[in-house]
């Protein structure tokens, strides 16, 4: 079983079902691809995220091997011999997914719009929806919380009206059924330092200051804007846009002790588009350091400072206001000795990577450990970084610290050849 | 309930109506605020060298004084309160240091007293909403806008009176009082402080932006708990009016006074007319 499907748990679930083994794929959200199928475009190479992402969950979706369990979270498990017995329980999605063929048109008749997670609060959705258009698999869920048929007794019920299939069914119960399993890859992720906690920076208060993830969603093709850099509160272009690197991270008083590790990254991939699509704006960055350990990183900040013309200020940002229809950012630039004052249309904060929210309810089922920042702990820090100290049970991806995309998807490969060397010794 | 109570030197010279205001209304609202019988200068400042513990006898002299005649003390001015909170915990906290203090001054102090707002006790003892209730004239619709400064609430790991990024506490006191309270930028940013002494153009500027910062947010008056803070603000607006055009000036009080009038406390005491800008006026209009 592999417990998450964003690029590290697909990766693993792919290697272990192509070497002949059967998977289960448990997912917490309704379909696959994690914080990736959030992303612009990837660092260093630029490589559109969708794209790259879409083969794979794709695969996932129709491999013969793999039972793909989405909208479903692991309730219990207690070993049995080798073996591992697993309760799951799944969410009512109120759309019978074997009778759906995922046209799409409840979607579109139903009449309710509400905040969208997925567009991280920037943008919205209906409330029977699917997280993307390119969601595997491309079925429905109804949001029950908001669902006026719900709510209010029955009113409404256009999806169902139109659903040529009936695949509608308001009465759907949730399910808690138990698989048998002989390993399982924990791979749950992360998510982000919340802004709120910010509040020097105006976080969560201010709607032109957002985090990363959502300024993701402004450069994405697929996001509110369809790609178009608009700021949240009035639409207009920002032409000053700041970056504040290590939101949160490296700031044991405040924030998170740790580095964050792949936010010079996509702090330099943002500033770099950016400037794609705003030819005549400036971007900003404030960072502590730039740490750009990894092949073709360097150069590829090197090129967002020098041809991209990207300025970056060493320095920390202390304090963010609003200050008429601007965002004023007050900072340092060390390397000068100034204060800093930007008067900005955008501001975009690094904020800290995260263990995911469920990783300590998790832990406690497996009977695994987390470290001190959260995060899954390792049996070894040096020689066995994948497993989790408990026989047969395995980590890969964010959930066990901060990583970018190529290393999430290598600790998932290793994940499933220890699964594979521990199938193949039972044998 | 009877509060030991330390006024301080520029409680009981410059800001007489702020002591005047605090304690009446302190008595008005249960709080017997009963002077140290014996006290000095706290020194009015917190020294920043790790290794100056001359500086930090005065406090302790306070303190020591205090547990004497009770086990905590309040004090009404920011720095004040600044110096003995933060003086007392490295008392308690901080063995060797207090081993040298205490070997200095020749006496046994070991942090025991609590030291306390004039602020924290109405929010904490009295409670904002118990106050609200306790308020005969209500300040309808006077906008004002809550400056806390600096000192009152930073370090947080030492004061932890409230959040120093997001405080509350002057906000929501001034909320019970029937007040309008403007949200602005500057509510925690430095007013120069003791650079009004040799340097009063720094001084100047970073009180004109945050005055600048509450006017802006439609503010009638700027209130606050430090004396320091008030003289800043206050009489340094002779100067602004000729550096910066166009500046409008804004009455600045102290906490304790608007308390005293929301009370129904007679205010001949408390000062009004030592203001620079006067704030009689704007008090007499709402």
């Amino acid at each position: 079983m592999v417990i998450g499907g964003g690029i590290s748990g697909i990766q693993a679930a792919l290697d272990i079902a192509n070497s002949g083994y059967e998977v289960v794929l448990v997912e917490r959200l309704p379909s696959i691809g994690g914080h990736m199928a959030q992303l612009s475009e990837t660092f260093p190479t630029l490589d559109c995220s969708q794209c790259i992402l879409t083969p794979r969950t794709v695969e996932v979706g129709h491999h013969e091997k793999i039972k793909l369990v989405t909208y479903s979270e692991v309730e219990e498990v207690r070993s049995q011999g080798d073996d591992l017995r697993v309760k799951v329980r799944r969410k009512p999605a109120y759309v019978d997914w074997e009778r759906c063929t995922g046209c799409g048109l409840c979607q579109e008749k139903c009449p309710w719009r509400v905040t969208s997670d997925f567009e991280r609060g920037i943008g919205e959705r209906k409330v029977i929806y699917t997280l993307s258009p390119q969601a595997v698999p491309n079925k429905p869920v109804i949001d029950r919380e908001h669902c006026v048929y719900f709510q209010k007794g029955g009113k409404c019920g256009a999806c169902a009206k139109f659903c040529p299939v009936e695949a509608i069914d308001f009465q759907q119960k949730e399910e808690i059924w138990e698989e048998q399993v002989g390993a399982i890859v924990v791979a749950t992720g992360y998510d982000l330092y919340p802004m709120e906690r910010l509040s020097e920076y105006d976080g969560g208060h201010h709607p032109d200051v957002i985090d990363s993830l959502q300024f993701e969603r402004l450069l994405s093709a697929s996001g509110p804007t369809a790609g178009e850099i608009r700021r949240p509160s009035d639409g207009a272009v920002p032409k000053e846009v700041v970056f504040v690197q290590c939101a949160g991270s490296r700031d044991p008083e405040r924030g998170v002790a740790y580095c964050s590790q792949i936010c010079c990254m996509y702090t330099a991939k943002q500033a770099l588009l950016y400037k794609h699509k705003v030819h005549e704006g400036q971007a900003y960055v404030f960072y502590i350091d730039i740490r750009a350990g990894g092949k073709g990183y360097e150069e590829f900040v090197q090129r967002a400072m020098e041809e991209e013309r990207v300025l970056y200020l060493r320095g920390k940002v202390s304090k963010i206001f609003p200050q008429n229809s601007k965002v004023m950012v007050w900072g340092a630039d060390t390397l000068s000795g100034k204060r800093v004052e930007i008067a900005a249309d955008l501001v975009i904060l690094a904020t800290a990577i995260l263990p995911s929210q469920g990783a300590w309810d998790l832990k406690e089922k497996l009977g695994i450990k987390i470290d001190e920042s959260g995060f899954y702990e390792e049996a070894h820090p040096q020689v066995r970084p994948i497993e989790s100290g408990v026989p047969g049970i395995y980590l890969a991806g964010a959930g066990q610290g901060p990583k970018d995309i190529p290393e999430a998807v290598a600790q998932g490969s290793a994940a499933a050849a220890k699964v594979l060397a521990l199938f193949a010794s039972e044998v | 309930m009877r509060h030991l109570y330390f006024p301080g030197c520029t409680l009981s010279t410059k800001a007489k109506g702020f002591a005047a205001s605090g304690e009446a209304s302190a008595r008005a609202l249960g709080i017997d605020l009963v002077e140290l019988s014996q006290w000095n200068c706290c020194g009015a400042t917190f020294p920043l060298a790790m290794d100056n513990l001359l500086a930090l006898v005065a406090p302790t002299r306070i303190l020591l004084n205090a547990q004497k005649e009770g086990d905590h003390l309040v004090a009404l001015c920011s720095i004040c309160y600044h110096v003995l909170k933060r003086t007392n915990r490295l008392l308690r906290e901080e063995a060797d240091k207090r081993e040298k203090i205490n070997l200095f001054i020749e006496e046994e102090y070991r942090g025991e007293v609590r030291v306390f707002h004039l602020l924290g006790l109405l929010r904490d003892e009295i409670g904002f909403e118990t106050l609200s209730q306790r308020v005969q004239k209500r300040f309808q619709g006077l906008k004002v806008a809550p400056y806390y400064g600096c000192l009152l609430l930073r370090p947080f790991q030492e004061i932890g009176l409230d959040d120093p990024e997001e405080p509350r506490i002057l906000d929501d006191f001034l909320a019970s009082l029937g007040c309008e309270v403007v949200e602005f930028s500057h509510k925690t940013e430095c007013c120069g402080s003791y650079l009004t002494m040799n340097s009063s153009e720094v001084t100047r500027e970073l009180s004109h932006a945050i005055l600048r910062s509450a006017l802006a947010s439609g503010a009638q008056a700027v209130v606050t708990s430090c004396p320091l803070c008030q003289f800043n603000l206050d009489y340094r607006q002779g100067e602004m009016a000729a550096h910066y055009p166009g500046f409008a000036q804004i009455p600045v009080l102290y906490f304790t006074q608007l308390l005293g009038i929301a009370l129904g406390i007679e205010s001949d005491t408390f000062g009004l007319a030592d203001h620079h800008v006067d704030p009689r006026p704007l008090l007499r209009e709402v």
